[in-house]
Parts: C-alpha cells; sequence; structure tokens
C-alpha cells in the first residue's frame, strides 16, 4: 500500500472529526507560536542591545582619572586630575591601540540668537568620531586643523540643534555663544537617540580639545592635565582586553605606583558590559524558549490523548479494517500519519501565528522583526517528532489489536 | 501479493473444495483453566455451497467461523483454504488471505461512519493494492450489484438497517472473494428484510461465491443448501437440503 494512499486514508479519517482535530491542533499551534514568536522576540532584543551598545563603538575603553582626596573625603573617579597629554601620547603608541580621544567635559549654558539650552559639551578631536562611530547630518566633522588653530567650531548634538534652532533648520554657518565665547556652528551629529543607559545621545555639543582646554576650562587647573575622560580604542574586539592591560601596566609605570599601591586612574571596558547584557538577553531568551517548549511538550501529550481515545473509539473499525485485509503494519502507519499530520499542520499553523505575534510584539516593543530560518525549519522538525513520539503509542495500541476481540468491542 | 494468491489458488484440486479442515483444534488457556473452543472439527465446504452453520452460545461456532475467517489460528489441525494451507502462515499473509480470498458481513453491518456508501465499499481495494483508476468503477459496480446504485453517496447514518447491510455485502464481494463469511447477517434485520439479504445471497451464491452464514434461527438456516450443527466444539450434525427460495423484493429500497 502506498504512503499517499495510507495519508489519504488518514485524512479521511482526521476530517470525521474536524471539531476535534482542530482542538487538538490548538495545543501544538500554541507550543510552536510561542517558540517561534519567543525566539525571534529573544533576537530582536539582543539585535537592539547590541545595536545600543555599538553606539559607543565596539572595543572602547575609557580612560578614568584617580579620585581627589581631602581630608579624607574621596571625590570619585575623574576628580583629581591625573592623565597628562604626555600619558595620552604614550597610550596612543601602544601596539594594541588603534586611536584614542580626550573627552573634555562641562555643562555649560548655551545661546543662539533666539533660545538658550544648557548642555554637556565635550571637547575632543577627530578621532572622536571614529571611536564612537558617530557621523554628521550635515556640515564637516572637526578636523586636525580645528584642534592645532584652537578654531571655535562647534558641532551640535541633534538635540541641541533643535532646541537653539528649532525644528527642520540647518543651523550650519551660524554664530552661538557658549559661555560668552562665541562659536560658529560646523556641522550637526547623526541622531543617535537613547543610550543604554537611558540618556540623550544627542543632548551634546562637540568643540576642538584645544578650544575647550584654552577658552571653555574654566578654572581648571593646571595645562598639562587632561580635564576629563579618555576614549580609547583597541585595534579589534578580541584584542580589548589585552589594550586594557597594556594601558594600565603603561599608566602605573608612568605614574610610578608601587605595587601594593592603587591606581590612581580606573580604564573602563564598555565591550565587556555589552557582552554581560548581551548574555543576559540570550538567557532570557533561552528561558522562555524552555518554557515555551514545555507548552509544545504539553500540546504533544494532548495529541496523544486523542490518538489513545480515537483508538479506544475506533476499536470496531479497526477490528473492521483487520478483517477485511489490513496488515498490522497499515493499522500502525495509519494512526502515525494521523498525529503526525495533527501535529504537523499545528506546526505550519504555529509558525505562521508566532511570527504574527513577534512582528506585533516587535512593533509595540521597537524591536528588530527577526526570523531566524533554521528555527522555522527546527519547529517543523520539532512538531513532526512531536507527532511521530506521542502517536507511536497509540498506533502501536491499535496495530496489536486483537480483530476478533476489535470487531465485537462495544 | 494480490497475484500471487490468485495463481496459488488458481491450480485448486480437481475437486472443486473450498475449504477443508482437518481435526481442528482451538484451545484457550493451559492447565486446568484450559478450555477446547474445538475439539477435532472436520469440515469440508465445496464451491457455491451455502451453508448455515448453527448451535447454542458457547458450542464453539464463532471460534469455528474466526478460524475459517483466518482471524485466528488453529491450536492443532490444519485448514485448506482455496488449496493452500492457511493454518501456518504468519499474520501479514493472513491480512492478504482475508482481503484476496474472504468476504465479512457482521450482523452489525460495521461500517465507517460519517462516510460515503462508495467509499466505504472502496475500503477492501485500498488494502488490496487495486490501481486507482478501477477504485471507483468496481465500487459501483458492487453497489448496483445489490441494489443500491442510486445510493452512492449516503452515509450510514442516512441509509437504513437493510441498506447498510447491502453496503456491507457490496465490501464484502468488491475484491471478487471465493467466500463470504456471514455472521448473524440478519440479526438485526425485520424478518422482510431478511428475506431480501437472503435472496442477495442466493443470487451471489448461484454465481459461485460460497456463503457460511452463522445463525441461531432455523427459519435463516432454512435458505441454507446445507446445516452443519456445532456443539460442544464438535459437529454434531451436517446435512443437506433443499433450500427454501427466497422470493427478491424488486428495488431494494427496503
Amino acid at each position: 500500500m502506498s504512503f499517499f494512499r495510507l495519508l489519504s486514508l488518514a485524512l479521511t479519517a482526521l476530517s470525521r472529526t474536524k471539531t476535534r482535530s482542530l482542538l487538538t491542533v490548538l495545543g501544538v499551534i500554541i507550543g510552536v507560536g510561542a517558540v517561534i514568536a519567543m525566539v525571534s522576540i529573544g533576537e530582536g532584543a539582543k539585535a537592539k542591545v547590541a545595536a545600543t551598545f555599538s553606539s559607543l563603538g565596539t572595543s572602547t575603553l575609557v580612560v578614568t582619572s584617580g579620585s581627589s582626596s581631602a581630608g579624607g573625603a574621596r571625590g570619585g573617579a575623574g576628580t583629581q586630575p591625573t592623565l597628562t597629554w604626555d600619558d595620552v601620547a604614550a597610550i596612543r603608541e601602544l601596539p594594541e591601540v588603534a586611536t584614542v580621544a580626550p573627552q573634555l567635559r562641562r555643562n555649560l549654558q548655551l545661546l543662539s540668537e533666539t533660545a538658550n539650552w544648557q548642555t554637556q559639551v565635550v571637547g575632543s578631536t577627530p578621532e572622536w568620531f571614529v571611536i564612537r562611530n558617530w557621523a554628521v547630518d550635515s556640515g564637516e566633522p572637526l578636523t586636525d586643523a580645528d584642534v592645532a588653530s584652537q578654531r571655535k567650531v562647534a558641532i551640535l548634538g541633534k538635540t541641541v540643534a533643535t532646541s537653539l534652532f528649532g525644528d527642520g533648520v540647518d543651523p550650519v554657518g551660524q554664530t552661538i555663544r557658549l559661555d560668552r565665547t562665541p562659536f560658529v556652528v560646523g556641522g550637526v551629529l547623526a541622531a543617535k537617540g537613547t543610550s543604554a543607559n537611558g540618556q540623550d545621545n544627542d543632548d551634546t555639543v562637540l568643540v576642538p580639545s584645544s578650544t575647550f582646554a584654552s577658552k571653555l576650562g574654566g578654572s581648571g587647573g593646571i595645562a598639562k592635565y587632561l580635564q576629563g575622560q579618555l576614549l580609547v580604542s583597541a585595534v579589534s574586539d578580541a584584542r580589548t582586553a589585552e589594550a586594557k592591560a597594556a594601558i594600565e601596566d603603561l599608566l602605573r609605570t608612568r605614574h610610578r605606583i608601587r605595587e601594593d599601591s592603587d591606581d590612581d586612574f580606573t580604564v573602563r571596558d564598555l565591550s565587556a558590559i555589552a557582552a554581560a547584557q548581551a548574555e543576559s538577553t540570550a538567557t532570557i531568551t533561552s528561558l522562555l524558549a524552555g518554557v515555551a517548549l514545555v507548552s509544545l511538550l504539553v500540546g504533544g501529550i494532548g495529541i496523544m490523548n486523542i490518538m489513545l481515545v480515537s483508538v479506544t473509539e475506533r476499536t470496531r473499525e479497526i477490528g473492521l479494517r483487520m478483517a477485511i485485509g489490513a496488515r498490522q503494519g497499515h493499522v500502525l502507519l495509519q494512526f502515525l500519519i494521523e498525529a503526525t499530520v495533527l501535529s504537523v499542520v499545528g506546526g505550519l499553523l504555529g509558525i505562521l501565528g508566532g511570527l504574527a505575534a513577534a512582528k506585533y510584539l516587535a512593533v509595540k516593543f521597537g524591536f528588530p522583526w527577526l526570523i531566524r530560518p533554521e528555527i522555522v525549519v527546527l519547529a517543523v522538525g520539532v512538531s513532526a517528532a512531536v507527532g511521530i513520539t506521542f502517536g507511536a503509542y497509540p498506533a502501536r495500541k491499535a496495530s496489536r489489536l486483537d480483530p476478533i476481540t476489535a470487531l465485537r468491542y462495544e | 501479493m494480490s497475484t500471487a494468491t490468485a495463481t496459488a489458488l488458481a491450480p485448486a484440486p480437481a475437486t472443486d473444495i473450498v475449504m477443508a479442515t482437518r481435526d481442528l483444534w482451538k484451545t484457550y488457556g493451559r492447565g486446568d483453566t484450559e478450555v477446547h473452543a474445538l475439539r477435532g472439527v472436520n469440515l469440508t465446504i465445496r464451491a457455491g455451497e451455502c451453508v448455515a452453520v448453527m448451535g447454542p452460545s458457547g458450542s464453539g461456532k464463532s471460534t469455528l467461523l474466526n478460524v475459517l475467517g483466518c482471524l485466528d489460528r488453529p491450536t492443532r489441525g490444519s485448514y485448506h483454504l482455496g488449496g493452500i494451507d492457511v493454518a501456518g502462515l504468519p499474520a501479514d499473509r493472513l491480512a492478504d488471505v482475508r482481503n484476496q480470498t474472504l468476504g465479512f458481513v457482521f450482523q452489525s453491518y460495521c461500517l465507517l461512519p460519517r462516510t460515503s456508501a462508495l467509499d466505504n465499499v472502496i475500503l477492501p481495494m485500498l488494502y488490496g493494492g487495486v490501481s486507482r483508476r478501477e477504485l471507483a468503477p468496481r465500487a459501483i459496480a458492487a453497489l448496483e450489484r445489490v441494489g443500491l446504485g442510486s445510493r452512492l453517496h449516503h452515509t450510514p447514518a442516512e441509509l437504513s438497517g437493510g441498506q447498510q447491510q447491502r453496503v456491507a455485502i457490496a465490501r464484502s464481494i468488491v475484491n471478487r472473494p471465493r467466500v463470504i463469511l456471514a455472521d448473524e447477517p440478519t440479526g438485526n434485520l425485520d424478518s422482510k428484510t431478511t428475506v431480501e439479504i437472503l435472496a442477495l445471497f442466493q443470487e451471489l451464491g448461484a454465481e459461485g461465491i460460497t456463503i457460511v452464514l452463522v445463525t441461531h434461527e432455523p427459519d435463516v438456516a432454512a435458505y441454507a443448501s446445507r446445516v452443519v450443527v456445532v456443539k460442544d466444539g464438535l459437529i454434531q450434525d451436517d446435512h443437506t437440503q433443499v433450500p427454501q427460495v427466497a422470493a427478491r423484493v424488486t428495488g431494494g429500497t427496503s
């Protein structure tokens, strides 16, 4: 007997009990749908976390000065300037380091012709755009010439540009005042949205580090020290940890720190934070997928249950089929195919439902809608396996029936 | 398989013996609880005979029918069906023999519910490997043969008891068997319908199909050409008779 003939026998049998078949399938639909939706959402969340962290640039290290210590009260990282411009030059020469950019920071009041706005002003160099992986929407980024000649040029973040000049106005070439010093707007940064810890990335202004030091440095100290942080980009993601260790060694040597003393600086590895975040997202995804798999298992047990009911209910039919010439194998295969058809149909509908649910949630939470084809293939495979596994026992039971007893079954 | 059986059956002995049992024993249980349902049955049935098997319940007639129908194997003894010894065949071969050589009719019809008469009749051909193109024409021919040509697409629920039994008979003849085994085929029918069904069996018998009919009603047995009485696992009485002729009521609309 051909497979297609058995398949049509199975389909005919299933179509005799449509409502029941549909309800049985529902369990698998929910199970597979949940797996697909959970994995898809997990992937989306992971991609979103990755995107958020890539706004910092990959393989980025942040070097911060040590803390001030006055009468036992320690001021926290960066309050005591210990990093010198010579340190910066030395770090730049390390083989593990690709680029460095200072990040001098101060909150200042900004004025345009019509508005004013307080924000964080950052003094840096052209490398900053590389390390932060950030481009300008209009105008030009900072150049080496800007830094060398201490030009009074400012690159505005999107939020600042909108606040000072209004929406849709290109402020390039306009003049603004920072702490009473006039600056020409040289460009506007591309919008970057919210950072990993919820701050507005676009609420910032960038000026050349040299201009910052001479015009905006405020009361801040001695010219040889860096008033802020240093961003360092390692040559590759893989060598970030190496670069971190090299910078620490270098600075301890340069600052003449004894073996048993604490560092007077800190080096933070942002990619490690990103990796930890990605890992926690992955863990939650596996957890959700695990829960969803349990519901698929429950769906499979539902199939087994219905198939057992079906075998009992159709005992006479099985006896008759055997009497008119069905072999044990025919009966076994028919019931196995019935169970598999139920689970595969459920699996296919579940994939559609799961993708739709994932799409809805992705739009709702602003995730990218990601479908991994291997997950879809896996879901179909798993649902077929569920049907075969949970159909095997009822099918075996049916095929082992004694035709005489089965025919007399009431 | 079908052709293999057909060729195996073709060179049957010159005698037209269809079924032959010799010293057939069937024992259930072991030791103290041993029950002998059959205790050495010798029975020979020729082609075209219409044999009524009678006997009280517990006499062993059901066991005999099961063995004759290849649904059960004897504990001891030989059973030749169409010239081949089926007593020792494996289960799958027995299934093929049931499919090709035998037709079954049951007291409770045993039709698939919510399934058309046509599809019910097609069922044995599916297991017999009949080609797709032949399925419907042969099933329609069988249903027309039993007078249900106009009820092809009715489901059992839409048919009367007599019509359902006709569908079952169509199903039993669709694979062109040599023997029809009927277990109390008229047990659920009124007397008028009973006569119609028996008329149908007599017509099939006239076409050369052997009928083995289990019944406990002497009225039904009167239509058979031979009556075998089973008691305590043995054949107590075996005689031929002139069958009462069942006048077929035309139309088959009962």
